[in-house]
């Protein structure tokens, strides 16, 4: 079924090559595996998030759809492909140059070591291409007892709810280390005793569930008086983690609660890549950057690649480009910390000719940039290191909608202003922040969430639609607080229609 | 074995065109309207489902951008338009529609790709063939006229870093002879074909501003079909209500007459049309009529009726009849022809266009046989 295959001769020797300089650079990284692909697979791994089985789903075959067509119409080329795991799998396109494979290999190895290393992959399972296949196999399996259309119906709902993550669940570190292991030991020792009975929960689902004696399923986060209905209204209050608070609480089947825990773990698999795209883009370029420079580029290739090189960094005027904010970022703290241009006295020097020529020959730039892949994601990396010389250098600026003229307009560039637009967008992965005010509204059961509003109004029309699928898993009304057109709003969906109450 | 992403993309296709999952119908984002733009330039929006989610609002949200310009100027070239930039706050996963902007070949292309049209095999004995020259290859030798410039200015700079002459502080880059690059032509053979399509409408009074608009979208995407199937071209429009003449194009869809219907009138002049200027054995010959089925007389659909037998039917690939809805018509002329010639004849083919959204459906209804 996988149609991909290790790359060999020419190719492994350049791969060998590449790593060496990698070495030299003091890259630190998975052990690294090239397979070689035709477009169309290269379009299905992409489809499939990079991985090569998921679980059956219209929305794989709709990305698959728009990638295929994309390369049929020569708009779009997909040129890396790599995921996170150990050993870390990439995919390199056949029909691509030697230029190109040696741009790729050097990037993958950018990647890779961020992978490893940043912080807050730290807790990803780096197991995931097995994970995702179970994952896919039970789905099947669910699909083929309970009917395909009524698994993915519900999967359709969880996938609405998806991206209500909290993100301090990637702080949790070794707390979630030991019970994870605590877990598995009790599993292990579990099953070694004979008495575990083997079902076909996930783990991540069991993660959520211990079985007792009687087969019966409590969950362990809920307190024990979970009988009297007053408890209630504090259960789950401030959870931000929607999905794991619907495993725990809404009234399910057990294979519904299964799907959901997978879908979760998928997410929360995803979520480190989408809070460092600046970040691990711009350290991949860099490396690919510095390695076909000063390393790998034969002279008959500087051209081809400076022009690559440029396609890839091109600015636009409606987006940051990661990939150009990510390396010049990176290159702008290696320049400072070479320069000592950092700390009380070059802040606190007034002297603009000489803060402009300052040189204390610190020489701590590279050490710097890896301490920054190890610790930061995109909102700390701009908060800490985005300077007013960089957005003018950059060329930043903000732009916002003119109701008279229709259109989107540059609107200032000012640093501050670009600095807190930058940040609005980043916060919490680009997702409004959603949590869970009260369990037992009205003292109905009834769900009443709260949309931290941070000023910016939510889409009311694809807010309706969410709250529809939420009730659906939920069975009782399903509220949302939020602020809406400058007023403080609460939108209930009862099963029938969506009401607003200020 | 297929990978299984082929079933899961068969089913997304499947929710699309609204054959299962009724209910995620309205998340579909109309992909398959394609908008002109400009000179033959288009956009192609893709097909996609938005999974509802919890997001931000759109328009008030604004972005930060890369570039020149003062404050106030706008971040692209039209008014109206520039998405807001999602930023790249790690959405990798969301994707926008694709909006991709085109010529006429490739959206004919894509147009039979999402139709499923078969490609047409032309009739008769027009099968001489001649060969085109397409400039597809880059050659050392060539007029200016033909200089590519990009290639030039590359391998001029590639002489000029190889030769250590090349400054970047002043990065002046002067080609000299050995640097020029030139288009060249590659010869193909095309067959030899050519086909005339002749459009009659009624444009008596029951046919209003939205039945044109209908029509004359379809006619745009039939054209466009047939141009990419056929060497050459021509097309000729007659309009008609109690009687008929022929009209430039920009007069067809302008007209507006207020007299009874003789649909034989347009028949007719169709038929003169093609004994003068059009022999049937060297032309592919499409006739189509577009009406909203109203016809004074029993009589006169019977006079039409003999006009396609023993003539019209024999000398066209294929002849093709449009039934625009419209208030006042009353469809008699559909149901008269398919109760002579059945709904799935292959030399008359007829179509039910209800509204705007059933375009495409009528253009795979009209083209989907491949005559």
């Amino acid at each position: 079924m996988l149609r991909s295959k290790p790359i060999e001769g020419d190719l492994l020797k350049l791969q060998k090559e590449i790593q060496g300089y990698a070495d030299e650079f003091g890259l630190d990284y998975f052990p690294q595996i090239f397979e070689m692909c035709d477009y169309d697979t290269i379009n299905i791994l992409a489809a499939q998030g990079g991985f090569p089985i998921r679980y059956p789903h219209w929305k794989f075959g709709m990305d698959y759809d728009q990638l295929s067509k994309g390369y049929r119409y020569g708009i779009q080329k997909i040129y890396e492909m790599v995921i996170n795991t150990d050993p870390c799998y990439a995919y390199l396109l056949e029909v691509n140059n030697w230029l190109d494979q040696k741009l790729v290999m050097a990037h993958v190895y950018g990647h890779n070591d961020f992978f490893k290393n940043n912080t807050w992959f730290s807790n990803t399972n780096r197991n995931m291409m097995d994970i995702m296949a179970n994952n896919g196999s039970k789905i099947r399996r669910f699909m083929e007892t309970h009917g395909q259309t009524k698994v993915e119906l519900f999967i359709d709902k969880v996938l609405s709810l998806e991206n209500l993550l909290d993100m301090n669940h990637l702080f949790e570190t070794n707390e979630i280390l030991k019970s994870r292991n605590k877990k598995q030991e009790q599993f292990k020792s579990e099953s070694e005793n004979g008495n575990y009975v083997v079902d076909d929960r996930s783990q991540a689902l069991k993660s959520f569930m211990r079985t007792n004696d009687k087969g019966q399923e409590i969950s362990p986060e809920l307190p024990p008086e979970e009988e009297d209905i007053s408890a209630e209204k504090f259960v789950g209050k401030g959870e931000k983690d929607i999905l794991r608070f619907l495993i725990n609480h809404a009234p399910l089947e057990p294979w519904q609660a299964d799907v959901i825990a997978c879908l979760r773990e998928e997410a929360y698999y995803f979520l480190p890549q989408r809070i460092t795209k600046i970040m691990n883009e711009g350290w991949a370029s860099y490396w690919h950057s510095t390695i076909l420079n000063q390393k790998a580029l034969e002279p008959s290739e500087f051209i081809d690649f400076a022009s690559i090189h440029a396609g890839v960094m091109a600015m636009s005027k409606q987006n940051i480009n990661p990939y150009k904010i990510g390396i010049e970022l990176f290159r702008d703290i290696e320049f400072r910390w070479n320069t000592g241009r950092f700390g009380k006295e070059y802040n606190e020097c007034t002297d603009l000719y000489e803060k402009e020529n300052w040189d204390k020959k610190t020489n701590l730039g590279r050490q710097k940039i890896f301490e920054v892949r190890k610790s930061h994601n995109d909102i700390t990396f701009i908060h800490e290191f985005l300077t007013p010389e960089f957005c003018n250098r950059q060329k930043l600026f903000t732009y916002k909608f003119n109701p008279r003229s229709k259109r989107m307009e540059v609107d200032t560039r000012d640093f501050e202003a670009i600095k807190q637009k930058l940040l609005t967008q980043l916060a919490n992965f680009g997702s409004p922040v959603i949590e869970v005010e009260d369990a037992n509204y009205k003292n109905r059961k009834e769900l009443l969430l709260r949309h931290k509003h941070y000023g910016v109004d939510l889409d009311m029309q694809f807010a309706d639609q969410t709250m529809r699928n939420l009730f659906a898993i939920w069975k009782r009304p399903v509220s949302l607080a939020t602020a809406y057109e400058d007023k403080e709003v609460i939108f209930t969906f009862d099963g029938k229609e969506l009401k607003t109450a200020s | 074995m297929d990978h299984p992403i082929k079933r899961d993309h068969s089913r997304f296709r499947k929710i699309v065109k609204g054959k299962i999952r009724e209910n995620l119908r309205k998340y579909i984002s109309q992909g398959q309207q394609i908008i002109p733009k400009g000179n033959d330039q288009f956009k192609v929006p893709m097909p996609s489902i938005d999974i509802p989610r919890f997001k931000f609002g759109d328009k008030s949200e604004g972005g930060t951008g890369q570039g020149n310009g003062e404050a106030g100027d706008p971040i692209d070239g039209e008014p109206g338009e520039g998405e807001p930039g999602e930023g790249e706050a790690g959405e990798g996963e969301g994707k926008k529609e694709l909006e991709v902007e085109m010529d006429v070949a490739e959206l004919a292309k894509i147009l039979g790709d999402e139709l499923e049209l078969p490609n047409i095999e032309p009739k008769g004995k027009a099968k001489l063939e001649s060969t085109v020259d397409k400039y597809t290859s880059i050659g050392t030798i060539g007029p200016d006229s033909l200089k590519h410039l990009k290639r030039t200015y590359k391998e001029a700079l590639k002489r000029q870093m190889s030769m250590g002459v090349y400054d970047p502080v002043d990065p002046r880059v002067v080609p000299i002879r050995k640097d020029y690059r030139f288009r060249a032509a590659d010869t193909k053979v095309e067959m030899e074909n050519s086909a005339v399509v002749i459009y009659m409408m009624d444009v008596s009074g029951s046919m209003g501003e939205e039945q044109k608009e209908i029509v004359r979208t379809e006619s745009f995407w039939i054209n466009l079909w047939l141009k990419s199937q056929y060497k050459d071209i021509e097309i000729r429009y007659i309009i008609h209500d109690a009687t008929a003449k022929e009209v430039e194009e920009d007069v067809f869809f302008r007209t507006r007459e207020s007299g009874g219907t003789l649909i034989s009138s347009a028949l007719k002049l169709c038929k003169e049309i093609i004994e003068t200027d059009y022999n049937p054995n060297e032309w592919n010959i499409y006739p189509f009529h577009f009406s909203d089925g109203d016809n004074w007389s029993a009589d006169d659909t019977k006079v039409c009726l003999s006009l396609l037998d023993d003539f019209l039917i024999p000398n066209s690939n294929m002849f093709c009849y449009g039934q625009v809805e419209s208030r006042y018509g009353s469809g008699q002329f559909y149901k008269d022809l398919s109760a002579k010639y059945g709904t799935s004849s292959d030399d008359v083919i007829l179509s039910k266009i209800k509204n705007k959204d059933a375009i495409l459906d009528s253009i795979k209804e009209f083209l989907g046989k491949g005559n």
